[in-house]
């Protein structure tokens, strides 16, 4: 009775999709570069940089749009060094994704100590606030769900809407989704695979720093050391679910947070005074893993994810 | 042509040169081609023909020479420079993704990077006009990964008319294509003439050339080396100035078949993807006799091959190897019962690219013959592989050469090698000549037929049906994992298997028995 209390309340709704939000821009980010073939593992590490750079730039006096701006040009800067080494260069996309993770983490607390040596607790901020679109929020359950929400959830779910459109119904997504499946067949043409696959690499490592920006600017006010806390990981694990189509890892998204707003509330009911916590935050992990082996059997991989183009080579 | 209309020069390679280091690929190379021309370029693998249109399409610089384009010099290094001037190409590994529908594959590159919309319908009706005018069948929606080997070959000549491409380059188009796609490709392109368009048709095939085209250009060892109106010369002066040499080709006389080493009775297996398993599949592999399978590529002829050497059991019916049936069926008991195979991929399955020759030569007998006492005996592996390279004829520097850096050519002869030298009962020959220039294929099929003689049972796959049909004392024809009856060499004309290769007979002929 109390499960069914909590899934019917508007409250639970809003957690989720809070929590869905920095999913599902840091998705969308892998989702186009592994579209173009290129995996990128720099996931994690780059939410870590942006989560930090949108803040520390709100704290340095910018608007909170100029921060998410900051947030973002951090995400494409290690997105372009990603970008060379495993593009143009052909080293392998794991150990370059790895590495950008360690050194985008590394480089962050390192810049946060030499901008931040004297404090013992991160300053807050002044972060996004919820606002209330009129009308559609005064619907019941939905609206206080969906249209109460922050600025950057909104922003959110407008990335899923273009990234959809551009994939599919624009020549340069019809070019973006050919490098990741042949790319012989876009040099065939005259195009560049090189340009646009940085470029997909790029545009998504911007995107997942914004993912990352929305934890320091929207979700809470300030930065912590731990706050990414394997996001980026699910993100991939997110984009397998999806079929590396946007709409299915939005839903994707949307229902991972779900699991995991239901299981904090699940904590305070009679249940959770018996069973330990620790078995509640594993649920959202233990049915992502279940719901993942269930939808992705079938799941079209883009066929040359993860191979290298050299031009000439055959 | 109409008679009043002066011949117009739409292409001109002059003085052509690309040096790669001290190699020189392409060595002042000039043709031309005419308006309504269909001009084939012959030559060996390594005789300087995708250099040569790896130049024109700008993905190379040539260092010397200039190409003139409807009278315009094409400025060199720039990939876009061909296509936008009408030039396309049809290439020998198409291009196409799988997993994109055909007009997103022939739309791709087609429209401005920047446009806001794919405009589908309109690219749609575009599509279903050009495949109209010039017969080229196939469906705008349909995924490209679900089409046949001819349907994605149309799909790849309709990407160029959608260009409005004015020259057309084909690369080796029929090398994938049953005789019945070979004609309607060949009835398309007279189409594509008859409205000027121009045609460079690059092949190894001396009979599609003298079938296809007004003029023969050979290419040897990156040189020019004949140029003949096709009418005035034939086939076999073609393939000596190919080669550079006459040519002769091994005799292969019919044999006398013994008794069956390897009996199929209603086998069948199980598909792996979107690969067909083997149907109830009934043959006799004889000693003493060249079993020739044909069919197009994907219809099962790896089910057949993985369930000889051991890769795949049978699901169903009935197996036996020299009469006994066969238990545990592994590799190593495929081996054991006396099966050498020649895998299809002598790249990935045939070699391990990054050992030595002579490792190589001892994958398949290491265990027994070059080890005691579990340790290896190298000093017995080099003196094999010397042996293997002075009977076998291969070039290369020494047993310790890496085998990623020999020529496709000397790699079949290592493999071959490998395979005889241990007098096996039974060869599985898979696609054992593709991609050798001819001294190579000359080679391969005399062993083998040596092989017959010396009471070998053959079964060679391959999807050339000119080397089917010269080598096979009998054919038998795969299509969806069903097998034809055996036909005796000389009883089909290629038409017939053409038929077969169609999935044509099938039903009747299951009915029949």
């Amino acid at each position: 009775m109390e499960l069914l209390e909590i899934l019917l309340s508007a409250s639970f709704w809003a957690a989720a999709i809070r929590i869905a939000s920095p999913l599902i821009f840091a998705t969308m980010g892998e989702l186009i570069c592994e579209r173009a073939g290129v995996l990128n593992l720099g996931i994690e590490g780059i939410m870590v940089a942006g989560a930090f750079a949108g803040w520390i730039a709100v704290w340095a006096g910018l608007p909170l749009w100029g921060g998410v701006a900051v947030a973002l040009l951090t995400g494409m800067a290690f997105g372009l060094v990603h970008s060379i080494l495993s593009v143009p260069f052909g080293l392998s996309q794991h150990v370059v994704g790895v590495g950008i993770t360690l050194l985008a983490t590394s480089l962050t607390f390192y810049t946060y100590r030499v901008v931040l040596p004297e404090v013992s607790s991160p300053p807050k901020i002044e972060a996004f606030q919820a606002f209330e679109i009129p009308i559609l929020s005064q619907i019941p359950i939905v609206g206080p769900a969906f249209f109460a929400q922050t600025p950057l959830t909104y922003a959110a779910f407008v990335v899923v809407i273009v990234t959809a459109l551009v994939l599919y119904r624009t020549p340069l997504g019809l070019a973006v989704r050919a490098a990741g499946e042949n790319p012989s067949a876009v040099a065939a043409q005259g195009l560049s695979v090189t340009a646009i696959r940085m470029g997909a690499v790029i545009v998504g490592s911007g995107l997942m720093a914004v993912g990352g920006a929305f934890l320091t600017m929207s979700a809470f006010d300030s930065f912590f050391f731990d706050m990414v806390n394997g996001r980026g990981w699910i993100c991939i694990a997110l984009v397998v679910f999806g079929a590396w189509k946007p709409g299915k890892a939005l839903l994707g998204a949307i229902l991972f947070a779900a699991f995991d707003a239901f299981q904090i509330r699940l904590q305070q009911t009679p249940v959770g005074a018996v069973v330990p916590y620790q078995v509640f935050l594993m649920m959202p992990y233990f049915l992502s893993i279940l719901a993942l082996v269930a939808m992705s059997r079938r799941a079209e991989v883009p066929a040359a994810l993860m191979v290298p183009f050299n031009k000439g080579e055959r | 042509m109409t008679g009043a209309e002066p011949v117009q020069t739409v292409l001109r390679l002059s003085n052509i040169t690309k040096r790669f280091g001290s190699l020189t690929a392409n060595d002042a190379v000039s043709f031309h081609l005419d308006r309504g021309e269909v001009v084939a370029l012959l030559g060996e693998n390594g005789a300087g023909k995708t250099t040569l249109m790896n130049i024109l399409f700008g993905q190379y610089t040539a260092d010397e020479g200039e190409v003139e384009l409807f009278g315009q010099t094409l400025p060199p290094g720039n990939p876009r420079a061909a296509l936008d001037a009408g030039v396309g190409m049809v290439h020998q590994h198409f291009t196409l993704a799988g997993n994109l529908t055909v007009w997103e594959n022939i739309v791709l590159g087609a429209q401005p990077l920047a446009a806001m919309s794919l405009r589908p319908g309109e690219v749609k009706a575009r599509i279903r006009d050009l495949s109209a005018r010039f017969h080229l069948k196939v469906d705008p929606d349909a995924r490209v990964g679900r089409l046949t080997v001819g349907e994605r070959q149309r799909v790849e000549i309709l990407k160029a008319l959608y260009r409005d491409a004015r020259i057309l380059i084909l690369d080796e188009p029929t090398a994938v294509l049953t005789p019945q796609e070979t004609d309607a490709l060949f009835s398309t392109l007279r189409e594509a003439i008859g409205m000027g368009l121009s045609i460079i048709f690059i092949s190894h095939k001396l009979h599609e050339v003298m079938a296809i085209s007004d003029r023969v250009l050979v290419l040897r060892h990156g040189k020019l080396v004949a140029e003949r109106p096709t009418a005035e010369t034939n086939r076999e002066e073609l393939a000596a100035l190919m080669v550079g040499a006459e040519v002769t080709m091994p005799e292969i006389t019919p044999s006398t078949p013994g008794a069956p080493r390897l009996s199929l009775r209603a086998v069948s297996t199980e598909g792996e993807g979107d690969k067909p398993g083997l149907d109830a599949v009934t043959m006799d592999l004889c000693a003493g006799q060249i079993t020739g399978l044909a069919g197009v590529s994907g219809n099962g002829q790896a089910a057949l091959s993985d369930l000889l050497s051991g890769l795949r059991a049978p699901i169903s019916g009935d197996m036996t190897v020299a009469g006994e049936p066969i238990s545990g069926w592994t590799p190593r008991t495929a081996i054991g019962h006396g099966i050498a195979r020649i895998p299809e991929d002598r790249h990935h399955t045939g070699t391990i690219a990054d050992f030595t020759l002579a490792e190589n030569a001892i994958l398949e007998t290491y265990g027994s013959d070059f080890s005691r006492r579990g340790w290896m005996d190298w000093a017995r592996v080099r003196s094999h592989a010397e042996e293997l390279i002075a009977t076998y004829d291969i070039r290369c520097p020494g047993p310790d050469v890496r085998i990623r850096l020999l020529s496709g050519g000397n790699m079949q002869k290592l493999i071959l090698g490998r395979v005889l030298e241990w007098g096996p009962e039974i060869i599985l020959a898979n696609q054992p000549v593709r991609g050798l220039d001819i001294g190579a294929v000359n080679y391969v099929h005399g062993r083998l037929a040596e092989a017959r003689d010396a009471g070998a049972a053959v079964l060679l796959i391959s999807e050339d049906l000119d080397e089917i049909m010269r080598l096979s004392d009998v054919i038998h024809v795969i299509s969806e994992g069903r097998l034809s009856p055996p036909f005796a060499r000389g009883t089909m004309k290629p038409e017939d298997l053409g038929a077969w290769m169609a999935g044509h007979g099938f039903e009747e002929a299951a009915h029949a028995s």
